[in-house]
């Protein structure tokens, strides 16, 4: 036992030692949930490590949270969609620079016999409100994620207080809130990314897109040298620079899921 | 076919490819070296508790006791907030990596392995009591000796500590990030795929993460029986 004892202990340390022996050309990414759970990094990442043989960390939350991560100074780079949020950040001195990237747009998911009559709607608001006033069951991402801010924004556009049994807040990412929309066939405000890719839709469709106030725009934020002064801004710049720059664009731009393009770059 | 989980199980384990076994490597890694460390600080803690009587010992036991029932996010939420460039270890740059995991395992097991150890400990005390007396051994002589006396009932110590590492994602989740090839492990990969909807796909590395659990389990039950029995 004694010896089994020592083998275990001399086997578990070496592979201790092996964490250490990981690149040390790397950044942190702090990005969020859509990104991640589309496959957009699994096809991007690749690329600019070849250009440039930096390799990026992803940490994919939700904004709310990416953006606490890069205040509290542990992340080098931030990719999220809260545009009015990520002005804050750079007007309250967290980011040093911010860049548009890309877009996708937001769309409304629900069952597909569509007991509110979404589908008819003439605009986002009509659709919004019209579920409000048929009471049908909507899940709400409830987490301050981008997804979450902009659906906010839409209710109040639609003139609507979402408040009631059948608006359910659920406190999660944009993946666990489709499975429970799909369990409890309610309605539920989606990127489109992360809609494509989804893999459990059980009765679930596509019922509204389209207006241009569902609109989900991406940026890339670098952060403050002055605050973190630790961080790899070098490193970071690169990342910055390439996803604005030609072939960064380009591959996103090549990016397909079932032979449709799901992020459209933007960067001027 | 594709959508049963026990054929996605079974085809992830045939076909192991470089990713499955680079996560399922580092949830062995990070899992047994937290144990490990839990083990050298908690068994001796336990044994001490067992052994000496201090003032506020009444008290240390109960914490102990129900720090067992410590949630792995609240565990995960201190060892970030302790670990953020903003708090106090900052400077490690420790985040987001395995090491941070290991850590906030510790803190989850270290409790287990210490309050089960000291009552393993404490019975066995009573057992050996009048004959240290009539060696007039010192109390930090009997330590060692009871441990060693006590290793089969550790060894299971052992186990239900693993059991918690192993099966825990809201602490390393939150330290380590689920960073693709770095900080990814069997149960932070399960709450990733089942975001993605590939329901069928999770369940099959849940089982892929059962059979490792029962596989070490068999390895140590193993070893446990045949010590015994050469002990006879």
């Amino acid at each position: 036992m004694r010896k089994a004892l020592i083998l275990a202990l001399a086997s578990v340390t070496s592979m201790g030692l092996a964490f250490n022996a990981l690149a040390d050309d790397y950044i942190t990414l702090a990005s969020t949930t859509s990104t991640q759970n589309s496959g957009l990094f699994d096809a991007i990442l690749p690329q600019f490590e070849e250009a440039t043989g930096i390799d990026v960390r992803v940490v994919a939350v939700g904004t709310g949270q990416a953006f606490e991560i890069a205040r509290r100074g542990d992340a080098d780079s931030l990719l999220v969609h809260d545009t009015a949020g990520e002005k804050r950040f750079v007007d309250n001195g967290f980011a040093s620079e911010r860049a548009d990237v890309m877009y996708n747009d937001f769309v409304l998911i629900g069952p597909a016999d569509d007991p509110a009559n979404i589908g008819k709607a003439q605009s986002a608001a009509e659709a919004f409100a019209a579920i409000a006033h048929a009471k049908a069951p909507f899940t709400s991402r409830g987490d301050d994620s981008g997804t979450n801010r902009a659906e906010l924004r839409l209710w109040e556009n639609a003139g609507v207080k979402p408040d009631g049994d059948w608006y359910r807040e659920l406190g999660s990412g944009m993946g666990p809130t489709l499975n429970t929309a799909a369990a409890m066939n309610a309605y539920v405000m989606s990127d489109r990314a992360t809609w494509v890719a989804f893999g459990n839709r059980q009765n679930l469709t596509l019922l509204f897109a389209g207006d241009e106030v569902l609109f989900n725009q991406y940026g890339s934020l670098l952060i403050s040298e002055e605050k973190h002064p630790h961080l790899k801004h070098n490193l970071a710049k690169q990342w910055h620079n390439w996803l604005i720059s030609e072939d960064g664009q380009q591959a996103i731009a090549d990016f397909e899921v079932d032979g449709q393009q799901l992020f459209f770059p933007n960067a001027k | 076919m594709e959508n049963n989980a026990f054929y996605v199980a079974l085809s992830l384990l045939l076909n192991l490819d470089a990713s499955l076994f680079q996560i399922v490597a580092l949830s062995l890694q990070v899992s047994l070296l937290a144990v490990l460390i839990a083990a050298v600080l908690g068994f001796p803690l336990g044994a001490a508790v067992a052994l000496w009587r201090f003032p506020g010992r009444g008290i240390m036991i109960v914490v102990l006791n129900a720090l067992m029932g410590l949630p792995p996010v609240v565990a995960g939420l201190a060892v970030y907030l302790l670990l953020s460039r903003a708090g106090p270890l900052g400077e490690w740059g420790f985040l987001f990596t395995p090491g941070a995991m290991v850590i906030a395992q510790v803190v989850l097991v270290l409790p287990i392995l210490a309050a089960l150890s000291r009552q393993k400990v404490e019975e066995l005390l009573g057992e050996y009591r009048e004959q240290f007396m009539s060696l007039g051994m010192s109390r930090s002589r009997m330590m060692p000796t009871l441990l060693w006396d006590a290793r089969f009932a550790l060894l299971t110590v052992l186990l239900a500590g693993f059991g918690r590492a192993s099966a825990e994602v809201g602490a390393v989740m939150m330290v380590g990030g689920n960073i693709d090839g770095v900080t990814r492990v069997m149960t932070t990969a399960i709450v990733l795929e089942t975001g993605k909807g590939n329901l069928p796909l999770a369940l099959g590395l849940g089982i892929v993460l059962l059979a490792l659990v029962m596989l070490i389990n068999t390895g140590a039950y193993l070893v446990g029986e045949l010590t015994r029995r050469r002990i006879g």
